[in-house]
């Protein structure tokens, strides 16, 4: 039992460190709450299911910010111009579709994915990746287009973090289980460290 | 019979659904049943389990287009095909691509046979305008989202919790397939919420008495000082 306390504790620790850092929050302890003998599997479902509508919403993200400027590109290089004519053109056209008020992009749908991923990062308790979303909603309200590409590569980053640190949380408590323990619940925690 | 009809046409209907339950028990008139509506997947996965872990029957669908589907609204107002379905609570998100939660809400009070079927509105968003306007259409409640246990202990134990027959738990009566410990009874939580503790039996106050701390405003402001951990 001696491998069961160091694991339990090697858990407790990480799991306090993640809502330390905010990479976690209260409502992932809600999800474990919700997890019993009826359903073992649950934390596990909801946080794969969570992974990959994630996926999905950053590809579609990417893509919703990035083919006007693809569009641009190829309208340049089909002109042939020379390097030098190249560049001045894109950033001509950079500086036109930042100032200008037509913007290509089309914010409210991408302000719907966001949306979408601030509520599903909320609902598995991944607080800094819905903190990131917040501020992302911002730059799309305002349709500023380059908060917008900045916010998501950090919104991407975040949740690439979070779902290190979530794997790493739901090895370790298959290997209490293994290990014949039981998963220590958040509530529990002042009175293992006393053990 | 009315039933198997019903049965092959939700089949056909919600791909998504699970139907381990319905096939039993589906004339077990002691649990509530709920119909929970949300676009996103991992939403419905963790309100479905809320529901399940509070002794309700439930079906999720993802979109207002099919809970109307389900309800049989969409195409003729008569509900004889779903009498053994029952639905006793409506939860549903807000913000949903095509039909929005508000939209479903005056699509169900809009109806002479839904309309008294008590419809809950969920969302992320904690704006005081939408509040009132879900609430001034007939909504019941309104929750901020991430829902938790706690929330959804306290909806049924105030919709639920008294004068209803079906608020009848008793442990004999558990016909259900999943659920091995039926009683929702908090085991290890140390929950900040102050009314989170109520059990399933009746509690003597009623629903409505506005300055308790069961009123729709203070609920959601309650909820909303839960996530500042």
């Amino acid at each position: 039992m001696e491998v069961v306390g160091q694991l339990q504790k090697q858990y407790v620790d990480f799991i306090t460190s993640l809502f330390r850092e905010a990479y976690l929050d209260d409502q992932y302890v809600q999800l474990q709450k919700l997890q019993d003998d009826s359903n073992p599997e649950f934390v596990v479902e909801v946080v794969s299911i969570f992974f990959e509508d994630s996926e999905k919403l950053l590809n579609d993200l990417a893509s919703s910010l990035l083919v006007s400027i693809s569009l641009f590109w190829v309208f340049i290089l089909c002109l042939r111009p020379s390097l030098l004519l190249m560049v001045v053109l894109f950033f001509l056209l950079f500086l036109f579709q930042l100032y200008s008020q037509q913007q290509v992009v089309d914010f409210k749908k991408v302000d719907g994915y966001v949306h979408q991923f601030k509520g599903s990062s909320s609902s598995v308790g991944a607080q800094r990746v819905k903190n990131a979303c917040v501020t992302l909603r911002n730059f799309c309200e305002e349709k500023n287009l380059d908060g917008c590409s900045r916010y998501l590569n950090l919104v991407k980053q975040e949740f690439y973090l979070v779902k290190n640190k979530l794997e790493t949380l739901l090895r370790m408590e298959q290997q209490i289980l293994q290990a014949g323990g039981t998963v220590p619940l958040l509530e529990q925690v002042p009175l293992l460290w006393k053990q | 019979m009315a039933k198997n009809i019903v049965f092959s046409r939700l089949r056909k209907v919600e791909k998504n659904e699970r139907f381990d339950d319905d096939l039993s028990s589906s004339c077990d008139s002691d649990e509530v049943h709920v119909l929970a509506v949300d676009d996103s997947f991992v939403d419905r996965k963790v309100i479905e389990r809320l529901l399940k872990i509070t002794s309700c029957k439930v079906t999720v669908v993802e979109s207002g287009m099919r809970a109307l589907q389900f309800l049989g609204l969409d195409e003729e107002e008569s509900s004889v095909g779903f009498d053994g379905l029952k639905v006793d609570l409506i939860i549903t998100d807000y913000c949903m691509p095509g039909m929005t939660g508000y939209e479903l809400l005056k699509k169900i009070k809009g109806s002479s046979t839904f309309r008294e079927i008590p419809v809950v509105i969920m969302s992320s968003e904690n704006v005081l305008t939408r509040i009132d306007r879900c609430l001034e259409e007939g909504a019941e409640d309104f929750i901020v989202k991430p829902v938790k246990l706690s929330d959804v202990k306290r909806l049924k134990n105030y919709m639920f919790g008294e004068g209803r027959t079906k608020s009848q738990d008793t442990g004999s009566n558990k016909r259900k397939l999943q659920e091995t410990s039926p009683s929702p009874s908090p085991t290890s939580s140390i929950s900040p919420e102050p009314s989170s503790d109520l059990s399933s039996t009746s509690s003597p106050s009623t629903p409505r008495s506005p300055p308790s701390l069961d009123s729709p405003t203070r609920r959601y402001k309650t909820s909303n000082h839960d996530l500042n951990e």
